[in-house]
């Protein structure tokens, strides 16, 4: 069984937390990878909050393939972060040539282009150049969009801090939402692709447990959009309904628990909303899930939840301090990095609850 | 010595012998009394005993006649194997024995010039069920922790009626953030996953028909499975039409539109909506052939339900005036949607055939969203008459067919708008749970059965050929026959009980099926929770191998 764990700060928060968030849970995963992505960016980024940033791990060729495209397209770098490594024989990591963090500005063509035209033309770049690098295993790339650095590397998850020196916390490389997970795929290959959290068009969706919805969700999200690939984790199923349900029908978050977790026709039938319950439950059935779950998302605009599977068989808690509120598998976790908040409040979240934690840190508790 | 004639027809041409000991025969008369096919008759023998009382061989002839059982030498009367004279007998003096040197498909064809007709089902069986040949084995442990079939709550229904894509709900966003209807969408019922198949009241007895409909009734009001079942077509008994009992009842209507006039006349006296409407194109026992009630069926009461005179009743193999997919949706669909206003589901029922995933995919492209569902009928299905060439030798397996379209749908992205509904020999084995789970795992939303429904009601037919005298009117049992002596022999109370029984039975199994999968659903499409022990099977399902 995995572990996740999620940050949510007023106050930009260095990584160093969420590994630490993390690491009090080890016995629960296998130290097999480390994956993360940071939202809301601090440090070097921060004045670069409305230009997209490329996050990938590549060789030598890679790099020169991705930039080509973008150059291509008429995007332009701003800014580049090369974060400094400190390889030795004695860590466990499979660590990629290149690193990549870099920030560009659109082309001019989209100067008066619409959010919606531009956040397509995001999502269609970044797709062109998984594909191109792809065949040749010449590197991965997690996110392309604004405001958003994603980490991803197989190995131990203590060992990939020390490469990345993200154990000494500084100023430059923060975030005031993080979501992170130390697990390597274990249900399927082995590739960078496969570790939570996933990333799209600014919904970020991890998960602990198993999908045994897996293969109905994929063949159902196969030809819902074309940003549904991949499909290197069952998990990744649970972020391209909260992307379909949320983005592309403007359906507001409540209803993604309606879509996964669908009341039972018993319950169903005697709400107010039975009407529109039924047709969504009819017409979305293959996106339902089953199976233990425990999911934790990231709306583009920064707000984060949890929720559960219908029979609650995977935990999770949610703890809160004045400026932080933290989401974990276990309360060891949260312990460790918030080892003062008053845990007579922290929340363990229901089978039929989801969690939500607005921009001013507000936890609100729907039920479904 | 008697002439030999070689033309005449003897035990020895017939599909069943009788075995007959006369030295346990109390001459009770019960078996002749109680085969409905006059199979068998009283007759006297006579015989003749030499013997010799003397010391010295005194040879002496006795004649005496003794009164025996007989089987008639009839290939109108020919004994079907049904077994009803060895159930009555108090002394196991007489049962038959199926007959392995049987000329019956020849002479019978000789004599009459006619095709053979009979009831019951595919008589020919080859190599083993596919379904068999499947496991469920994918099962939860580590990762996922299966589910307590007791203890955890199941949601076990499928729809009945079109599903709409998410993105053309008429659903819009309201002042409060919720979601809010704009506009109408298809009728959609949920309901149990296992159908109860289109049999007619013609069809079957009257006894037959109520044992069914109350069980289907016990099983709503009482056991809470919202089970359905198919009228069959030749229409329904007034009655029930204006009773509350009609949202049980999904309404069928083939080719030969039999029944309907009095369903229309009946229609402003319905207190309930029907369950819904199946449109029979074809069936899968006899695919391309029409509905055939013969006329010692046709009894006086088949005659005012139907609105018909006594003779033989022949659907045509086709709808007359449809002649392709566009017509169909257009006229009868939409017809027969607008005759209940819209809310009630409307469907197809087609045979299983190499061209039905071409079918399938016109209808799921429909633009009206007007089809409820698509009900495949595969061969090894019942039928209660039709002609044996047509039983033995058409049709098509349903598993793998169901398997086609629904892959078809998913690969339109349109799994699920169009429920499907397979048929054909499932729970053939007695076992429907597993069939129907298995089917569900390949794609299908639900199953019908109707043939299993007879056989939980008693009767003795097989797929060896035993009994399959549907059409006759004769039916042993008193299931397929209009003639009230053998109609009684049946209670529909018993009838009703074993079915709501068989139900509850196999709600639990479908219950132990889906738990060590972990599934709280049905396994709509979960072909990863199978493997097949068969390669061929296994490509050709598009699930694991295993060996």
């Amino acid at each position: 069984m995995c572990r996740i764990g999620a940050i949510k700060s007023k106050n930009y928060t260095h990584p160093s937390k969420a590994l630490l968030l993390m690491q009090s849970q080890q016995k629960g995963h296998d130290n097999s990878g480390f994956a993360m992505v940071m939202q809301d960016l601090g440090g070097i980024f921060e004045g670069y909050k409305h230009l997209p940033t490329l996050s990938m791990a590549c060789t030598d060729e890679g790099l020169n393939l991705a930039e080509n495209i973008l150059h291509e397209a008429g995007f332009r770098r701003v800014l580049q972060w090369v974060p400094e490594t400190f390889p030795s024989d004695e860590l466990d990591i499979i660590a990629m040539p290149n690193y990549v963090f870099q920030t560009f500005s659109y082309p001019k063509s989209c100067k008066n282009a619409s959010q919606e035209e531009k956040e397509e033309l995001l999502l269609d770049m970044r797709l062109k150049m998984r594909a191109v690098l792809e065949p040749e295993d010449q590197g991965y790339v997690y996110s392309f969009w604004p405001d958003v650095v994603t980490l991803k590397e197989i190995g131990d998850p203590r060992d990939i801090g020390t490469f990345f020196n993200l154990w000494e916390p500084n100023k430059n490389f923060t975030a005031k939402v993080i979501t992170a997970q130390c697990r390597q795929n274990t249900n399927y290959d082995i590739v960078r692709y496969a570790a939570h959290p996933f990333f799209l068009q600014g919904y970020t969706g991890l998960a602990n447990g198993e999908n045994t919805f897996y293969q109905k969700n994929k063949e159902m999200q196969s030809n819902l959009h074309r940003g549904y690939i991949g499909f290197e984790s069952d998990s990744q199923c649970f972020l391209y309904s909260l992307h379909y349900v949320h983005r592309q029908l403007k359906w507001p978050l409540k209803y993604f628990k309606h879509v996964i977790t669908p009341l039972p026709f018993t319950e169903l039938n005697n709400r107010d909303d039975a009407e529109q319950l039924m047709v969504i439950r009819q017409s979305l059935a293959n996106l339902e899930i089953n199976g233990p779950n425990t999911i934790i998302g990231v709306l583009p605009d920064n707000t984060m939840f949890t929720c559960c599977d219908a029979k609650k068989l995977r935990p999770v808690v949610v703890g809160r301090t004045e400026d932080t509120v933290a989401i974990a598998s276990e309360v060891c976790g949260i312990n460790e990095i918030l080892p003062d908040r008053d845990w007579a409040t922290d929340i363990y979240p229901n089978e039929r609850e989801v969690v939500v934690i607005n921009e001013e840190l507000e936890i609100a508790r729907w039920k479904q | 010595m008697e002439t030999v004639k070689i033309n005449d027809i003897t035990p020895g041409d017939l599909p069943w012998k009788l075995r007959y000991d006369a030295s346990r025969c109390t001459l009770c008369g019960s078996c002749v009394a109680a085969c409905s096919f006059r199979a068998i008759e009283a007759k006297v023998e006579r015989r003749r005993m030499i013997f010799s009382e003397g010391d010295l061989p005194d040879p002496r002839a006795r004649f005496s006649a003794v009164p025996v059982i007989k089987q008639v030498n009839s290939l109108k009367n020919y004994c079907r194997g049904c077994g009803i004279c060895e159930k009555v007998c108090p002394n196991d003096a007489i049962s038959p024995v199926r007959n392995p040197d049987t000329r019956h498909p020849i002479v019978t064809r000789c004599a009459g010039g006619d095709s053979i007709k009979r009831g019951g089902r595919k008589n020919i069986t080859g190599s083993p069920r596919t379904l068999d040949q499947l496991r469920v084995g994918r099962i939860s442990q580590m990762t996922d922790p299966s589910l307590d079939a007791q203890r955890h709550t199941f949601d076990m229904l499928a729809p009945f009626g079109r599903t709409l894509p998410a993105e053309e709900l008429p659903l819009k966003l309201g002042s409060d953030g919720t979601l809010i209807s704009s506009g109408q969408t298809p009728p959609v019922s949920w309901i149990y996953p296992v159908i109860i198949g289109d049999m007619s009241i013609g069809a079957l007895s009257w006894r037959m028909w109520e044992g069914v409909a109350m069980a289907v009734a016990y099983l709503n009001e009482e056991c809470g499975l919202p089970v359905r079942m198919c009228s069959g077509e030749g229409g329904v008994p007034s009655r029930l039409l204006k009773s509350r009992y009609m949202k049980y009842m999904i309404l069928q209507v083939a080719s030969g539109h039999f029944g309907w006039n009095r369903i229309l006349k009946a229609m402003p006296d319905m207190v309930e909506d029907p369950a819904g409407v199946l449109i029979k194109i074809g069936q899968g026992a006899k695919p391309g052939d029409g509905g055939l009630l013969q006329a010692q069926k046709v009894a006086e009461h088949i005659m005012a339900i139907r609105g018909v005179p006594k003779t033989d009743l022949l659907s045509p193999p086709n709808h007359q005036g449809l002649y392709s997919i566009e017509e169909s949706v257009q006229k009868m669909f939409l017809s027969f949607n607008a005759a209940f206003k819209f809310r009630v589901p409307v469907s197809i029922k087609v045979a299983a055939s190499s061209t039905s995933v071409s079918v399938f995919n016109n209808l799921v492209r429909d633009p009206y969203n007007i089809v409820g569902g698509f009900f495949l009928d595969g061969i090894d299905g019942g039928t209660a008459a039709a002609h044996e060439v047509s039983l033995d030798h058409t049709g098509h397996p349903i598993v793998s067919k169901l398997r086609d379209c629904y892959l078809a749908a998913v690969s339109q992205g349109r799994q699920g708008q169009i429920p499907l509904w397979a048929a054909g020999g499932l729970g053939k084995t007695g076992d429907l749970a597993a069939d129907a789970f298995k089917m569900m795992c390949l794609g299908a939303n639900g199953v019908f059965t109707g043939k299993l429904i007879l056989q939980m009601a008693g009767c003795i037919g097989n797929d060896q050929g035993r009994c399959n005298a549907c059409n006759t009117g004769l039916c042993p049992a008193g299931i397929t026959s209009q003639i009230p002596a053998l109609a009684y022999r049946l209670d529909p109370e018993r009838v009703a009980e074993n079915i709501v029984n068989y139900f509850l039975a196999m709600d639990q199994e479908l219950k132990k099926l889906m738990a060590p999968i972990g599934n709280s659903s049905l396994p709509i499409g979960r072909s990863d929770a199978l493997v097949a022990m068969d390669k061929a099977v296994a490509d050709r399902l598009q699930v694991q191998y295993v060996c």
